[in-house]
């Protein structure tokens, strides 16, 4: 935060793997101290710019700097960023403590200094007292945990975090998507965090890319890409779109474009209106109606569980319904509106 | 998968005949060089431990088992070495011809030892031996090593394709040199394939015959090769039993050894 470099810039980088083009063309800069997620589909190229920042790729072209040094040519172990890896990689061969302390073994830190620090960075993890076991007699969030001690010890200037909650259970990954938040904000450290979970690239990020097919398709704070996504891509893959275009665009919004209203934002009443409800979601806080309306677009609303009176859910399903929604939650696509 | 009982017997008959065939012949070794009659008749009469003094003082066996087991360790050093290069080439890299490689290393295993024999002994002959090395034990150690490598490479290529890379990745992310990642990652977590890859070569060379035959200088003889020799000498006859005697027990030791290493991690590929 303090410096003027950026952690991590990106630029022209492009990886072909034979004819497949996994990163087409990335442009990018990563703020010291941020907490940065790359957010797309699998095979959107997120992992692979992850990898060539990490060093285990090469780019076919384009440069990857850190804190204003060129590393694109420098083998991982001479660059100062760590992963968690996606199935940890935890060395079976290893007990905790010594999966903790590799890094500063292989550096030459002293034996008693670095026994000290792994088991202080296990501690911060709340893991304190388990360096002695194997890995394999851990769980499965324990040993994410450990994984991460073990790139944290190193206090590298950067951490990279490749899909590290995907293996746990929804639970634990809520879990640990706080202790995260909460570790990240404590040291300091630029993480890099790459997933295809929406809901946690917006609830844990200063800022989110949205990978597209190898490209950046946007890059802001959870809350311009959610609110103003810059494609129709972007609109439907962090959060349900409800994409209005051409016809259904001129009866309702009464212009030209692309517009998005998102699910929450709707209003639905029943009674002769504008359209039909077509499947109804029950998902216990929520229930989701999909309307058909009869401008020809299909909307999804989302409802708060709070009706009283009116039709049971399961009579709702063929019934006339109107959809209404106020002009500002509208987003028109490809317009920015954020700054 | 339920059986009538009549298959269950016929079944275990056929597997008591099996292991019959198999081991009682060599039973039959051990309790005869203990027999105390020349011409081994049976039942045995008497015990005796006389045919085994002989066999230690006979300088002859001696000499050939010292020989066998020095062409061993020469063909399992060079087994080891070779056999976890390929495999890390193979399994590691791609290249052009890979598969051809792997097709090429496993290929002497199956080959007849007598081409092998024959094909060494030429190539010997005509290209080697002109340039100044004559055969000798090197030779019998080349030959041996052509099919004990793939005993090494089959074993660190599994261990390898079970391992993958993602703890060398690790390792290097860690920072590691490649150096570092080998000593503390790559070589433990391979050592016991090579320590089953190694017993194996090392068994298979010792009791290998026909390539020997083809590939010995002269005056070299591996103690199979003793064996053979002096395997229809009536006065020699009750020192070969012994000395196979102790050749099965050899055998049997680095297999066993080569099993119970490979056995408990084989079926743990932990992370």
């Amino acid at each position: 935060m303090s410096t003027t470099e950026p952690a991590i810039a990106l630029s022209g980088l492009r990886k072909t793997f034979g004819a497949v083009e996994a990163v087409a063309g990335i442009d990018l800069e990563i703020a010291d101290g941020e907490f940065f997620s790359m957010l797309g589909p699998s095979g959107s190229g997120k992992t692979t710019v992850l990898r060539m920042i990490a060093g285990f790729e090469l780019p076919t072209a384009g440069t990857v700097w850190l804190s204003g040094r060129d590393v694109t040519r420098q083998a991982p172990y001479e660059r100062d960023v760590n992963t968690v890896f996606q199935d940890y990689a935890l060395f079976p061969h290893l007990s905790v403590l010594e999966n903790v302390e590799y890094g500063l073994k292989v550096r030459k830190v002293a034996r008693r200094e670095r026994r000290a620090r792994a088991e202080a960075a296990l501690e911060s993890v709340r893991l304190p007292g388990f360096g002695g076991r194997k890995p394999s007699a851990m769980s499965g969030g324990q040993r994410q945990r450990v994984a991460l001690a073990r790139a944290l010890v190193n206090r590298p200037r950067v951490l990279l975090l490749d899909e590290p909650l995907g293996a746990l259970d929804l639970k634990l990954r809520e879990q640990m998507q706080v202790e995260l938040k909460q570790i990240q904000r404590d040291v300091g450290i630029t993480f890099v965090f790459v997933t295809h979970d929406q809901d946690e690239a917006l609830t844990m990020s200063d800022r989110v890319a949205v990978f597209d097919s190898g490209r950046i398709a946007q890059v802001g704070t959870p809350e311009e890409v959610y609110e103003h996504p810059a494609t129709p891509f972007v609109a439907g893959f962090v959060g349900t779109s409800n994409l209005l275009r051409g016809d259904a665009a001129r009866q309702l919004i009464g212009r030209e474009g692309t517009f998005s209203v998102r699910p929450e934002k709707i209003e639905l009443t029943e009674g002769a209106g504008n359209g039909t409800v077509a499947e109804v979601i029950y998902a216990g806080p929520v229930t989701r109606f999909v309307v058909d309306l009869d401008a020809g677009a299909r909307m999804v609303v989302v409802e708060q569980n709070r009706r009283t009176g009116k039709s049971t859910l399961s009579q709702m399903r063929g019934k006339r319904v109107q959809l209404t929604w106020q002009d500002e939650h509208v987003i028109e696509i490809g317009v920015n509106h954020a700054s | 998968m339920t059986l009538s009982p009549s298959a269950r017997w016929a079944l275990r008959a056929v597997m008591a005949l099996g292991l019959f065939f198999i081991y009682v012949p060599l039973l039959l070794v051990l309790v005869n060089s203990f027999n105390g009659d020349r011409t081994f008749g049976w039942p045995p009469h008497d015990f005796t431990t006389r045919w085994w003094t002989a066999a230690w003082n006979n300088g002859g066996a001696r000499d050939a088992l010292w020989t066998s087991v020095k062409a061993g360790l020469g063909a399992t050093a060079i087994a080891l070495v070779l056999g976890t290069m390929i495999a890390f080439a193979v399994q590691r890299y791609k290249f052009f011809g890979r598969d051809t490689v792997s097709l090429l290393v496993v290929l002497p295993i199956a080959l007849p030892g007598i081409v092998t024999g024959i094909a060494l002994d030429s190539a010997w002959r005509s290209v080697i031996a002109p340039l100044g090395l004559g055969k000798g034990l090197f030779s019998v150690v080349v030959g041996h090593a052509t099919f004990c490598v793939v005993t090494v490479y089959n074993n660190v290529l599994a261990r390898l394709r079970r391992s993958g890379v993602s703890f060398e990745e690790a390792s290097a992310d860690l920072g590691a040199s490649p150096g570092q990642t080998f000593r503390y990652i790559t070589f433990p977590m391979i050592r016991s394939a090579l320590l089953a890859g190694g017993l194996l070569a090392f068994a298979l060379s010792f009791d290998e015959i026909i390539v020997t035959t083809f590939t010995a200088g002269p005056g070299i003889q591996t103690l199979p090769i003793w064996i053979f020799n002096n395997l229809f000498r009536p006065n020699q006859a009750p020192v070969v039993n012994v000395v196979a005697a102790v050749l099965i027990v050899l055998s049997v030791l680095p297999v066993w050894l080569a099993q119970r290493v490979a056995g408990p991690e084989a079926g743990a590929s932990r992370t």
